[in-house]
């Protein structure tokens, strides 16, 4: 506990004892403490509505706990990538990018759009209207409305949960070259295993609502990561301890 | 153009020729006197004929048409922005624009003929209560409509109640307003030829339901038939208008407006 407050002080988000219960009175969220240090790649893990987006919701100040705090520190510039994503279906690729840059009045939008599209590989898709694209190319896009912004904490909610596998395992290997080169801290919800345990430096297994944060596991691999980690020995080792304490969850209830 | 393209313009012309030569048809065949069916041929003459006056007719009817129209879309637009911006506000107001709704505007049109002097914006009056519903309540509902993920996006950027208004609310309200803007086009036609009904002839102004009582009170039916087909004319044309208007509005975008590939 004593290590953890220690650690708040230089966290780029942190919460202590937040307690969330809506006013319908649903408790989602019990007495969560967590810290998110520059430079980490936390996974939130846990089955479906146990307050996982409830906790990123409060770690982007979407959200105030209904008990206990939420500590930003002054200078964190956050991005928030949603479930699904969530474009406005009336506007361009490039005017989609640039939303948050003009809602901001930032200067110099348009090289900055050029820059994110050609980050996440769509350049020649900046005339294109949402409809028109995959759902991995729509994601693709609401990464780069995410990273316009030059974010350093990016909150990432099941971001890629509606894609197929291929596309999936294509965009988390994007993902990580992106949070190396750029120095970001990603705070990542997901409900596979797998994906928690390929991407993250520490995962944390939260328990069926009201979610508390139960258990967490450092993944001491090196990066960069690359497929041949998913059939080693100790990947699916790690999945397997994951994957039995979620189930001890289970069996708690 | 494809076959089925030309098909569905196609067929329902081939339906109104079959009406029309068959209408046509009885009414020679069982000498049915004008005063009680004239004939279509018959109706096409006296339309040419009379046009002078009738034109003069349609064009105040159209006029109070169209200033009923422009009143309801600005007045339901303004209500219903002030609707999203307090719910206090709409709670305590949305039941009386119901009762605009739902308030016969024969019963009501005579107490504001009188009350309002001047013939035109009496019956534009009638005619804004009557299309007014429909802009407000398919307005409020888009305006409310937003996607909460992409609220969220406009609130983490801070963007000012204005911006989420003009930047989020507007467009995503466009296809509710203009569902809504198909059924007003029509009311306001409906209302204009409904409260100058009212009105009687007493009004000093002329419009075609005038001319549909004058020509009902002088037996003179071709002439009742040639304003009705006018007026009909009229709205059918209106409500194109006010879906080439969505249509453009929304083609890049709606799932409504844009073709299926």
């Amino acid at each position: 506990m004593t290590e953890r407050i220690a650690a708040v002080s230089e966290a780029l988000v942190a919460l202590r004892e937040a307690s969330v219960t809506y006013p319908t009175g649903v408790a989602a969220l019990d007495r969560t403490t967590l810290s998110v240090a520059p430079g980490e790649f936390i996974s939130l893990i846990g089955p479906s509505g146990c307050g996982k987006s409830t906790l990123l919701r409060l770690a982007a100040g979407l959200l105030e706990p209904t008990t206990g705090s939420t500590v930003r520190a002054d200078d964190t510039r956050l991005a928030f990538v949603f479930q699904s994503p969530t474009l406005m279906p009336w506007a361009n690729v490039r005017r989609n990018v640039r939303l948050p840059l003009e809602l901001g009045g930032v200067a110099n939008a348009d090289a900055k759009v050029t820059e994110a599209l050609r980050t996440v590989g769509l350049a020649e898709f900046d005339r294109a209207y949402p409809r028109e694209l995959s759902g991995g190319m729509q994601m693709r896009v609401s990464i780069a409305r995410a990273l316009v912004t030059e974010p350093r904490l990016l909150l990432m909610d099941e971001p890629f949960g509606a894609l197929d596998e291929i596309t999936r395992e294509r965009l988390d290997d994007e993902l990580l070259a992106l949070w190396a080169q750029r120095h970001l801290t990603v705070l990542f919800v997901t409900h596979n295993i797998y994906e928690a345990v390929y991407l993250s430096t520490r995962v944390l297994v939260m328990s069926p609502r009201p979610g508390r944060i139960t258990a967490e596991l450092a993944i001491d691999e090196p990066y960069p990561r690359t497929d041949a980690l998913r059939v080693t020995e100790r990947f699916v080792k790690r999945c397997q301890h994951l994957s039995d304490l979620m189930a001890g969850n289970e069996r708690g209830r | 153009m494809k076959r089925a393209q030309v098909f569905e313009w196609m067929a329902p012309i081939v339906v109104g020729c079959i009406v029309l030569v068959v209408w046509q048809a009885l009414v020679d065949f069982f000498e049915v006197p004008s005063y009680l069916v004239p004939g279509p041929w018959l109706v096409a003459k006296t339309l040419v004929a009379d046009r002078a006056v009738l034109l003069h007719s349609l064009g105040f009817t159209l006029a109070v048409a169209i200033l009923a129209l422009a009143a309801s879309i600005v007045i339901g637009v303004v209500v219903a922005f002030v609707f999203v911006q307090s719910r206090a506000l709409e709670m305590s107001l949305f039941p009386y624009v119901v009762l605009l709704q739902v308030t016969p505007i024969v019963a009501i049109a005579p107490l504001i003929i009188i009350w309002v002097n001047d013939p035109l914006p009496a019956l534009v009056i009638c005619a804004t209560i009557v299309a007014l519903f429909p802009m407000i309540s398919n307005t409020t509902l888009g305006l409310k409509s937003v996607d909460t993920g992409l609220l969220d996006l406009f609130r983490l950027n801070g963007a000012t109640r204005w911006q989420t208004l003009t930047r989020l609310r507007v467009p995503t309200a466009l296809p509710y307003f203009f569902a809504g803007l198909k059924i007003s086009t029509g009311l306001a036609l409906i209302g204009a030829v409904v409260a100058e009904f009212v009105a009687g002839t007493g009004g000093t102004a002329s419009g075609l339901a005038y001319q549909i009582l004058q020509a009902g009170l002088q037996l003179n039916i071709p002439r009742l038939f040639a304003a009705l087909v006018l007026i009909t004319v009229t709205g059918v044309v209106l409500f194109l208008i006010a879906s080439l208007l969505g249509w453009l509005a929304l083609r890049r975008w709606h799932d409504s407006a844009v073709a299926r590939s």
